[in-house]
């Protein structure tokens, strides 16, 4: 491994519950297959792991983190080793009361999801009733004086509406506004046709987030992440494989991103069974896609190699079976029309989805 | 940088998102936010820790110059830079 390779962020997939069930959830498809295994004594150990290999950041994801009863000791620990936490809830199931035990532990910040500025559309996409418990939660989190991020994953059902999501974001006086278009991996690749806008939709979506980015500037940071569908070149995923990021699954998997486990023949370590510290120096699966010596033509000549690491290894896997392929996002790859033709079949959908398929825990 | 300059009667403090903090490894200041983080030179880090709302710009520029025993006017330019430029990125806010 480099030396440039620093642990700052540790992501906390503390469960793979959630009372929503959206469409585009980034969480593997089979939810059932990882189970909460890790207890909180476990989840201190790992913090500590975390902070001693260098991580200053802690998300604390799921999932729906707060189905974890122990989430205010969590929070706890996290403060206690200096971290800066984040939240990122779906705001379901809290209480005001519970959000104020939250911020006396030392959280830093909540992170909240809303799925639309519309209620019908936004509850829809949750699969339940949800909008107006979120933005009951964004008033007592603005109460609180904690800082809040307001993210929306953006796609074809709501891109239209994202003047309304921004005025939304206002008028909560959210610190951050993340448009986050939908990465098409996990749950949203099975609904990509539903949900994979057009170039026109994009672009109009994305005026506008550039003119409320200047209008607002100094007040809320607004951020637009383009859906690499739509990229020329693909993502520097992660920041690069094992370069930034550490992420621990539900069953304790320590993974260097969020679908890396459902990558074939490569056998992740459990945080029960190995120190974090010797997991990210030293296990084969955080090398296997480490510096450059695994890239394919044409990313081994690339003068972008060092930018973009070849893009997602789980996008390259899931699109082309071959983990180790060029992110066919990358107009290079030799395998780009299968972003081309996913785009073509997105239109010949109609707008009103038909046969969603919603986040579901099968045995 | 950006062409406006803050008054020297603003005083800054730290937008609530921040939080800054020593990094062990690099033994480097860094102002960690939601997701991201700033890696601050010596000079940034100094700035930053007189950001706390109470002090005018004025008072901060003259108290780094005794600090660092620098020219007060060639501080001048760097902090108001820098001071801006989190301004713009909302990470410093003026107090009220």
């Amino acid at each position: 491994m480099s030396t440039e390779d620093r642990l700052y962020t540790l992501i906390a997939e503390l469960t793979y519950l959630c009372p929503l069930r959206c469409v585009y959830c980034s969480n593997p498809t089979d939810l059932a297959a990882h189970p909460d295994r890790l207890s909180t004594t476990d989840w201190l150990r790992v913090f500590k792991q975390a902070a001693e290999l260098g991580a200053l950041q802690l998300n604390l994801s799921g999932g729906e983190p707060l189905l974890r009863r122990d989430l205010e000791e969590l929070v706890a620990g996290a403060h206690a080793l200096d971290f800066y936490s984040n939240l990122i809830t779906s705001g379901l199931p809290l209480t005001r009361e519970r959000l104020v035990r939250l911020k006396t532990a030392g959280l830093s910040s909540v992170q909240l999801s809303i799925q639309d500025s519309d209620p019908g559309p936004s509850d829809r996409l949750a699969g339940r009733e949800s909008f107006e418990q979120k933005l009951e939660v964004a008033r007592w989190v603005k109460e609180l004086e904690l800082p809040l991020t307001l993210n929306v994953v953006l796609h074809r059902q709501n891109l239209a509406r994202v003047a309304e999501i921004i005025a939304l974001a206002e008028s909560l006086s959210v610190d951050r506004l993340e448009l986050a278009n939908t990465q098409y991996l996990a749950w949203a690749l099975e609904n990509r046709s539903a949900l994979l806008p057009s170039q026109a939709e994009l672009d109009a979506a994305r005026e506008i987030a550039k003119a409320a980015k200047v209008r607002l500037k100094g007040k809320i940071e607004v951020l637009f992440v383009l859906p690499d569908y739509y990229s020329d070149r693909p993502k520097a995923c992660m920041s690069g494989w094992g370069k930034r990021y550490l992420l621990v699954s539900p069953d304790g998997l320590a993974l260097p991103c969020h679908l890396a486990h459902t990558l074939p023949g490569l056998s992740f370590d459990n945080v029960q069974d190995r120190p974090l510290d010797d997991i990210w120096h030293h296990s084969a699966a955080f090398a296997a896609f480490r510096g450059e010596a695994w890239m394919p033509e044409p990313c081994k000549s690339c003068d972008r190699r060092e930018l973009d690491f070849g893009g997602c290894r789980c996008q390259a896997f899931h699109l082309t079976g071959n983990a180790a392929a060029t992110d066919p996002a990358c107009t290079l790859s030799p395998q780009h029309a299968l972003i081309t033709e996913a785009r073509v079949a997105a239109r010949a959908t109609p707008l009103i989805p038909l046969g969603l398929r919603y986040r579901e825990f099968r045995r | 940088m950006s062409a406006e300059a803050p008054s020297l009667e603003l005083r800054p403090k730290l937008a609530p998102k921040c939080k800054l903090r020593l990094d062990p490894k690099t033994a480097k200041y860094i102002l960690l936010y939601p997701e991201k983080g700033l890696l601050l030179n010596a000079t940034g880090a100094a700035i930053l820790k007189h950001c706390d709302g109470t002090q005018s710009l004025s008072a901060i520029i003259a108290a780094l110059a005794v600090e660092f025993q620098s020219n007060s006017d060639v501080l001048r330019v760097e902090v108001l830079g820098f001071v801006q430029g989190l301004l713009d990125r909302g990470l410093l806010q003026a107090a009220p």
